[in-house]
């Protein structure tokens, strides 16, 4: 059974615009998938219904065999175990870092707060940012706050991640560090969903790459398969463009 | 040129002026800014709220109390109260109410559409994206607005809403319509009893400033404090 299964999903904002249109796929355990396509295309909106952050109007979606779609009551623990990074890191600024770690495993996992604190040094150390524990989010780079952010989520100890652009808002010398993270943890066997135009990273750590255009998946291939010969125009006009230089 | 002064009525009328004059000018603002501000939340909740009802009749009210002048609603509550009372309890004759309850009624009213205006723009000014945030770790609607919206909309809001008691305890003196002893009514008492009009008015004008320019001070302090590092 696959982590995470999206079938024939729809998702309407109005009559008129379509955001969805009819996307089937499914991420494997320790599967890491990149969604890319050009922007406006719905990969983001696809994403965060993974964890119900969207509400669609037709499909099912399925998150370690717990239908998400229908799901009410259950919905706040079922997303404690799914971890989200935003685009705009979206840590809360009137916490310490310490305290953005801590609040999702003291209010909804139910730890003690020194449990909760080690759990979070350790994740801090992991990111490599233990010396900030003590400041606030807006003390630190864009960079330091996507990695606080990507501990934020696996303080958790979450059974799948996804990342909306965990990279889009970044200045270019403050991509790699979070992507040295994702790279880290994807080896580690992480499922991973990743929206993303870092090619690098796809062809370095993903399994298979989605192609959205449009509301659409218009691709869903083994990674080989997409960067060798893309099958549809609009994947290989989309890869000349973003590849070209 | 302030040789023929008379300070001494100043000294006179001390007890008079505070400890009635003061003392209800405290009073109304402590009890306006309260129970404004209990109404203004629930009035902000309404206007927020999904229901079409409750949030027309939320926008309905902040527009008509921020489109008359508060003079006006004052004499306009002093005059129309009785006859509301009247009509509430089916009396068949005017209820008296007085001006010192009248006021307190008004301003409580008048001052919760400005609160309700301030709470709106705090609990909007978090970006939907911390929302987002508090919901994928996992809170519920009541966690997010205790843990992450309200914390920050508070953080945005309190020197505003301290602001606002300060124009607000100045406001009070406009109560002397209904010729309530507040702390300018009573100066103008004694200046008109003793002729002293230049003396008392220049004290009660210091009184005024010396106060809300203290405050002033401590609400920038405490905004430097508070303030969230972006």
């Amino acid at each position: 059974m696959p982590m995470i299964t999206i079938e024939k999903v729809s998702k309407w904002y109005n009559p008129q615009f379509q955001v969805l249109k009819n996307c089937t796929t499914a991420v494997e355990k320790g599967e890491v998938v990149v969604v890319c396509g050009p922007s406006g295309s719905g990969k983001s909106t696809l994403i965060k219904t993974v964890n119900a952050l969207e509400p669609v109007q037709a499909g099912t979606i399925m998150v370690d065999g717990l239908n998400v779609t229908t799901m009410k009551k259950d919905l706040p623990k079922l997303r404690s175990r799914v971890g989200m990074v935003f685009q705009h890191f979206e840590l809360f600024p009137h916490l310490k870092i310490v305290e953005n770690l801590c609040l999702g495993q003291t209010i909804v996992l139910g730890r003690s707060e020194d449990a909760a604190k080690a759990k979070a040094m350790k994740m801090l150390e992991r990111v490599g940012l233990t010396a900030h524990a003590q400041k606030y989010p807006g003390q630190l780079s864009g960079g330091q706050q996507q990695r606080v952010a990507i501990a934020r989520a696996l303080v958790m100890d979450p059974i799948c991640m996804l990342f909306d652009e965990p990279t889009s808002a970044l200045d270019p010398e403050m991509i790699n560090e979070v992507l040295d993270v994702m790279v880290e943890l994807a080896k580690e066997g992480m499922t991973m969903m990743v929206v993303t135009h870092e090619m690098g990273f796809a062809k370095k750590v993903a399994n298979r790459v989605i192609f959205m255009d449009a509301g659409e998946i218009v691709e869903d291939a083994q990674k080989e398969d997409f960067f060798g010969h893309p099958r549809s125009d609009r994947a290989q006009q989309f890869l000349s463009k973003i590849l070209s230089h | 040129m302030f040789s023929n002064f008379d300070y001494d009525v100043i000294w006179r009328s001390l007890p008079y002026l505070f400890q009635q004059g003061m003392a209800f000018t405290l009073t109304l603002t402590a009890i306006a800014t309260v129970f404004g501000l209990i109404l203004g939340t629930l009035i902000a909740m309404m206007r927020l709220s999904s229901s079409a009802v409750l949030s027309g009749f939320a926008v309905s009210y902040v527009n008509l109390m921020r489109s008359l002048p508060l003079v006006l609603v004052i004499f306009l509550f002093y005059f129309l109260m009785p006859y509301v009372g009247q009509w509430i309890i089916r009396s068949d004759q005017p209820v008296q109410v007085g001006a010192y309850a009248s006021t307190i009624v008004t301003f409580t009213l008048f001052e919760a559409a400005y609160f309700s205006e301030i709470m709106r723009a705090g609990i909007q000014s978090v970006p939907r994206g911390q929302v987002m945030a508090g919901y994928a770790i996992g809170l519920n609607y009541r966690e997010v607005m205790r843990h992450v919206v309200l914390p920050q909309a508070f953080r945005n809001m309190l020197p505003v809403i301290f602001t606002q008691t300060i124009v607000l305890f100045q406001d009070t003196s406009l109560v002397y319509v209904l010729s309530i002893t507040d702390f300018l009514g009573a100066a103008s008492k004694v200046a008109q009893r003793d002729g002293r009009l230049t003396e008392m008015y220049l004290f009660a004008a210091l009184v005024y400033f010396l106060i809300c320019f203290t405050a002033s001070f401590f609400v920038k302090r405490l905004q430097k404090r508070i303030s969230i590092i972006r």
